[in-house]
């Protein structure tokens, strides 16, 4: 008996690493500062959303991360076995274009991190960027894996400046299960914006690719699941607490809107010089986690789609269009940040748009193809995990939606 | 000029016209029939209407960009046939195995040859295309007429594989046979490419090539694989073809293998081996995965210490199939307690009649069964060896660690 629970550890702790990067690194710039803004705003209120997050983040990861251990092959090359290959170079051309200014977002987050420690951003976006393009060219699978982990553990930095806040924590732990629904249009769009956010197309093709990489078979699937369901708890404790700290250091004093991640991070100032420090850390963290993990799983994914050669372990003259692309998401996505006049806010907020667009044929895809018997075998959805997946995808691409046709509004009032 | 090139995505799509050219449908895919011919459009598959037709393919008079015209109009309707290996359905978009570049690949497109013959136009498979410009071809289709698709593609370099060099790969065993899948090219290959080949595949696609190819390869390349590759394909073998592989494998590699595997699985392809590999494997299987017992290896040559050049040199000539990867000779005394080493190459210099004892090494270097890994790898850098020989608590020499066994070791961590 304990030597079947030690197997189980032992196996889980050798499946760690797809589930749990993928889930950590969707609070990238972006999301954080979607989580800023709604404590900043609106306190504790909206934490009672983590909990349904978590749900249709563990659904829809579930079957990306089955769908690479039994088939042991990535998402794109299922979408182009099973839909062809037109279709297939459409989602990746609006692959590429979502994760592009994914990658912009983050090296300005890279930016602005380093900005409040009185560093220029231009040292920080070309040396964040040669870093990032040195990890992942002379680095290998493992090692990489190694430092992706790493970088997963420092995002304690938010746990411990939410912390320090000293927030209510009676509140918090009330709103987290109590859900309150109010009819003000500011508090309907953040709340869309915390779902819309959290499931994002690139997640599904590097998760699915990852497990494939990782080499996780059927038989070890049931410790996979429970890394993607932890990897998912992770991400939402998370986002708690960014939530409690913007609700507890700005929303407590003055409840407003804020600018961009490192505004709420300035608004932690008054609680002590660490809360301030971590945050922006913590910041920084992420975002330069999100710059290493976009530009590779695109061009991995992209050229696995269109059958070209890829991988880390391939010589650049053996595999020229994975280098190329790779290069071309980090150089792309660095120097735009360093454009004097770009507006960064217009392009993270089309971001969404494409990624929202996006998203639906990459969920209907997916659901499509984890039900193929072909594909699948005996590992196919049952008639009730069917439901479940389907009610998720449906309120997800609904929300997306939503949010979608509120940002295009926005900017074209803008 | 009497042959050119025409590709699948240009053929799909193209009008058909009878005798009279009347059209009657679009082309939706061509077959080949393997066990007639392997290169041969045998059908075309034609959609008009609410059913497909079949053309055979002595019914085609000319092929060309403007449509296909036919010599014979009684045309029989389309049915699923067994023996059909049908290009779009079933090669376009999927994985191959490139046998010549030794990579996994995915099909983007086929190209054709046509031959002009009095009896009307012929098409044979030539090559599979994959890369960018297929891909571009493939994009474009339908969107942009096909005569300026080629213009457009004619800077992008080309990247085909010959025909004759491609792989199919079919998990179902009956359809293998009735179209006539081997992978005969795969046996060809060098059992370190094999293995990168097989890990890149999905695990259906494994099995149906272990199960397939001959125990012999079959064994080489599964000792290059992945530990954890190697335990899901063993157990999705049948248990017989497993045991089959495994006794081909070098013992300490079999044992490694088992050792990834359930108990209950590890014992029942046991079971089914030969008893000499058996016995080899299970006493291997005894010893500490960390131990030297772990690493080393029960396939040596061991000599009574008495023994002479000549008697040793008769005693390789016994046992050719060790010869590979053989470094050293060892000598044991009556009860199999190891006495000294004897370097391969010191046999050919000394002559004949002396006494293996006077050209053993000056300085036994040994190791015990217990001896962890880490001081193992330690010896072999101290000592520079190729070989290093593991006795059990009675000095008895049990079994042999060689440089391979140490340079995998170091790779793993």
């Amino acid at each position: 008996m304990l030597k079947r629970f030690r197997h189980h550890i032992a196996v889980f702790f050798s499946v760690i690493g797809p589930g749990f990067i993928t889930a950590v690194v969707d609070n990238d710039a972006g999301g954080i500062f979607t989580y800023s803004q709604a404590g900043a705003r609106f306190g504790y209120l909206p934490l009672w959303t983590l909990a349904p997050i978590t749900v249709l983040l563990v659904v829809t990861q579930e079957m990306c991360a089955r769908m690479g251990a039994v088939s042991g092959k990535g998402l794109s090359d299922l979408i182009r076995e099973e839909f062809g290959l037109r279709t297939t170079f459409l989602v990746m051309a609006a692959l590429v274009a979502a994760n592009l200014t994914n990658v912009m977002a983050n090296f300005a987050g890279i930016a602005s991190s380093l900005e409040l420690f009185h560093v220029s951003r231009y040292v920080s976006v070309p040396l964040a960027a040669a870093a990032v393009w040195l990890l992942i060219v002379k680095g290998n699978y493992r090692s990489i894996e190694k430092v992706f982990l790493f970088a997963c553990s420092l995002y304690v930095c938010y746990i411990i400046s939410g912390i320090l806040v000293k927030p209510d924590w009676k509140e918090a732990a009330i709103y987290s299960v109590r859900p309150v629904l109010l009819l003000d249009p500011g508090y309907l769009t953040m709340l869309i914006g915390m779902v819309g956010t959290s499931v994002a197309p690139w997640m599904q093709f590097y998760l699915q690719a990852a497990v494939v990489e990782k080499g996780v078979t059927a038989r070890e699937y049931a410790e996979s699941r429970i890394e993607v369901i932890v990897g998912c708890v992770v991400m939402s404790v998370i986002a708690f607490f960014i939530i409690v700290a913007c609700a507890g250091a700005i929303w407590s004093t003055a409840p407003r809107d804020i600018r961009d991640a490192t505004d709420a991070a300035l608004g932690l100032q008054p609680f002590g010089r660490y809360a301030y420090v971590l945050f922006c850390a913590g910041l920084f963290n992420a975002s330069l986690f999100a710059a290493s993990i976009l530009p590779l799983s695109t061009a991995y994914t992209v050229c696995e789609g269109l059958g070209f050669e890829s991988g880390v372990n391939r010589k650049f003259r053996e595999a020229p269009i994975f280098y190329w692309l790779f290069t071309f998401l980090i150089v792309a996505g660095g120097g735009v940040v360093l454009l004097p006049g770009i507006p960064l806010v217009r392009m993270i907020l089309f971001s969404q748009v494409i990624n929202g667009m996006l998203l639906p044929f990459v969920l209907i895809f997916m659901i499509l193809l984890v039900n193929k018997q072909r594909v699948m075998r005996e590992w196919v959805n049952s008639r009730g995990y069917n439901l479940v997946a389907w009610t998720a995808v449906v309120a997800i691409i609904g929300l997306t939606l939503a949010l979608v046709s509120i940002t295009l509004r926005g900017m074209g009032g803008a | 000029m009497d042959s050119e090139l025409l590709y699948l995505t240009e053929l799909v799509g193209l009008a058909v016209y009878d005798l009279k050219g009347r059209k009657i449908g679009r082309i939706k895919d061509a077959a080949l029939v393997p066990l007639i011919d392997p290169v041969r459009v045998d059908r075309f598959l034609v959609g008009g209407g609410w059913a497909w037709l079949t053309i055979r393919h002595d019914q085609v008079r000319s092929i060309d960009l403007e449509g296909i015209h036919l010599s014979d109009e009684q045309l029989t309707p389309y049915h699923a046939d067994e023996y059909m290996f049908r290009l779009v359905r079933d090669l376009l978009d999927q994985q191959i195995i490139d046998a010549h570049g030794r990579k996994v690949v995915r099909v983007t497109d086929v190209t054709f040859e046509v031959r002009r013959t009095p009896e009307g136009d012929r098409l044979s498979v030539l090559e599979v295309d994959i890369g960018l410009r297929s891909v571009f071809r493939r994009v474009c289709e339908g969107v942009v007429p096909r005569g300026i698709i080629r213009r457009l593609q004619a800077p992008i370099p080309p990247n085909s594989i010959r025909w004759e060099f491609c792989n199919i790969l079919e998990p179902d065993p009956q359809r293998r046979l009735r179209l006539n899948i081997t992978h005969k090219l795969l046996e060809t290959m060098h059992p370190a490419d094999l293995a990168d080949i097989v890990e890149a595949l999905s695990p259906e696609d494994r099995e149906a090539i272990f199960e397939t190819i001959n125990s012999e390869v079959a064994a080489e390349a599964l000792s290059e694989v992945e530990p954890e590759i190697q335990a899901s394909i063993l157990e999705s073998l049948e248990t017989e073809k497993a045991a089959d592989i495994l006794e081909e494998m070098a013992p300490d590699e079999a044992a490694d293998a088992l050792a990834e595997l359930e108990a209950e699985t590890s014992e029942e392809i046991l079971e089914e081996m030969e008893p000499e590999p058996k016995t080899e494997v299970r006493e291997l299987l005894e010893f500490g995965e960390d131990t030297a017992g772990g690493l080393m290896n029960n396939e040596y040559v061991a000599l009574h210490e008495g023994a002479t050049v000549a008697g040793a040199m008769a005693a390789l000539r016994g046992n050719e199939e060790l010869l590979e990867g053989l470094t050293t000779l060892y000598l044991i005394d009556q009860d199999g307690r190891l006495t000294g080493a004897v370097p391969l190459a010191r046999l050919f210099l000394a002559p004949a009649a002396s006494p293996l004892k006077e050209v053993a090494v000056e300085i036994l270097i040994q190791a015990s069964v217990e001896e962890a890994q880490e001081r193992i790898g330690e010896l072999f850098d101290k000592y520079n060896l190729l070989s290093l020989p593991v006795v059990d608590e009675d000095g008895k020499l049990a079994g042999v660690i060689t440089a391979d066994d140490i340079i995998s070791l170091l790779r793993k961590k």
